[in-house]
């Protein structure tokens, strides 16, 4: 194996400060928010123990918010003013959104299982919710289909704005179809719902800080991560081709 | 000197209904298409006198959709193989203008098969869809996703499998569409007051509104520059 020249675009460029100090503090966050929501929050007096995997499945929904919203801006930029990274940003965005939104759709089904009896229910929530995993899925699908980057990159910012319809559809549509038994947190229940529970004091202890740390830091985090890895296959890719081109 | 919007449009509307009218190819496919979706809906779901009145809005507009797909690919792909769609993209028009254009001749096409299905179903069920409620829901509806499907329809012909991402691209964006013209279509079906189904055309008309103005917006990115 030969030994990689220190300035080959193969070799990753060192991570800033900041990005080692946002990973630090993803990682001590995510394990603080462990421990408040499974040994400090008290157990729920209806639910029982599984009612902490709340402090997870909401703040996921949020996190994946941040990761397509960032999809959006990133489509725009680059949209306006054509500059690759804000493609780059925008993919990063839809591939930590999935996974978040995967563990929003997994987390909820674990939850049902014992309190509603099954694992799944066609609900317009829960139905919504897995309609933008696949609209995100369609992104990427779509993504591969592209051979042409510069058409890629200008069709995939218009498709990733249209698909943040998906996400408000998620968002909003307990307000137009009431007839959901997803429980509510922020504002009233539907009056159906099932297996809905008060924010004492005591849940929010445990859900704030992990709603901020899912819904700030640990996507940017991630989709930093995920830029860089852009960065690296746009070098291999361009090592490629010049591979090939002699 | 940019030929004027309306003439633009006007020629590309005329262009693709006069190709239609001598092929007959797409709105057959289509109207065919859609009949066997209705069919097939039929013996899956067994659809008596007591289920019918709950799916049947369901299942015209899931026909629609799916005979509007097979509409939208073919019209993109003929502009696309027969380079038509660079020699439109030479010619001094707006690119809204372009978008408007076959925009308008999809919107036609799904609009006759969706008026051969409105009284079809009305006969094969017995419920009353020939209502003047029922067929405004289906023109706004129509043509709110034929919006969003000719502009995804311009974007699918670009990859690399176009027919089978089509589908994948469009069914979860249409989704809004299909939630409120279902209860919009429903309520009418049912014989409820209009107050009560009245928000659901009013929903539908506004998401209509809001694909069409960033369909508008964003259409001129789509096209191969």
């Amino acid at each position: 194996m030969t030994q990689l020249k220190s300035d080959s675009p193969l070799v990753a460029s060192p991570q800033p400060r900041l990005l080692r100090a946002l990973t630090m503090l993803t990682a001590l966050g995510f394990a603080g928010c462990l421990v408040l929501g499974l040994l400090v929050a008290g157990t729920d007096i209806q639910q029982g123990q599984v009612q902490r995997i709340f402090y997870i499945h909401m703040p996921a929904f949020f996190g994946a918010f941040t990761a397509f919203g960032a999809t959006v801006l990133g489509g725009l930029v680059y949209l306006w003013r054509g500059s690759e990274a804000w493609d780059r940003i925008a993919l990063a965005g839809v591939e930590v959104g999935l996974a978040f939104a995967l563990i929003n759709l997994l987390t909820g089904a674990i939850w049902a299982r014992p309190i509603w009896n099954t694992w799944w229910t066609w609900d317009p929530r829960l139905t919504s919710a897995a309609v933008m995993c696949l609209t995100y899925a369609a992104y990427l699908m779509l993504r591969a289909g592209i051979e042409n980057p510069g058409r890629r990159r200008s069709l995939m910012s218009v498709y990733g704005i249209f698909a943040f319809v998906s996400v408000l559809l998620t968002l909003f549509i307990i307000r137009i179809v009431p007839d959901t038994i997803h429980p509510v947190i922020v504002g009233a229940s539907p009056q159906n719902a099932q297996g809905s529970f008060e924010a004492t004091s005591g849940v929010l202890l445990a859900l704030l800080p992990s709603m901020i740390l899912w819904l700030t830091v640990m996507p940017i985090t991630l989709m930093w991560h995920r830029y860089r890895l852009a960065l690296r296959q746009e070098a291999v890719d361009a090592l490629k081709l010049k591979a090939l081109g002699g | 000197m940019k030929t004027p919007f309306v003439a633009a449009v006007r020629a590309i509307v005329s262009k693709d209904l006069r190709a239609e009218w001598r092929s007959r190819e797409l709105v057959s496919a289509m109207a065919l298409f859609s009949l066997l979706t209705v069919l097939v809906f039929s013996f899956a779901l067994e659809l008596d006198k007591s289920a019918r009145e709950a799916v049947i809005s369901g299942v015209l507009w899931v026909s629609l959709i799916f005979a509007s797909l097979l509409g939208f690919n073919r019209s993109l792909s003929l502009e696309h193989d027969q380079g038509s769609l660079d020699a439109l993209l030479l010619a001094p028009v707006s690119r809204s203008a372009l978008f408007v254009g076959k925009l308008l001749g999809n919107f036609t096409f799904t609009m006759l098969v969706a008026l051969m299905l409105l009284p079809l179903m009305t006969a094969l069920y017995g419920v009353n869809l020939l209502d003047g409620w029922a067929l405004l829901t289906t023109v706004v509806g129509v043509f709110g996703f034929s919006a969003i499907g000719t502009l995804l329809a311009t974007l699918a012909v670009q990859t690399r499998s176009r027919e089978a991402l089509l589908p994948i691209a469009l069914l979860p964006v249409c989704l809004p569409f299909l939630l409120t013209a279902v209860r919009a279509t429903k309520g009418i079906l049912g014989g409820a007051p209009q107050s009560e189904w009245q928000v659901w055309l009013q929903l539908l008309a506004t998401i209509t509104s809001i694909y069409m103005v960033l369909c508008l917006l964003l259409y001129r990115f789509v096209l191969e520059e």
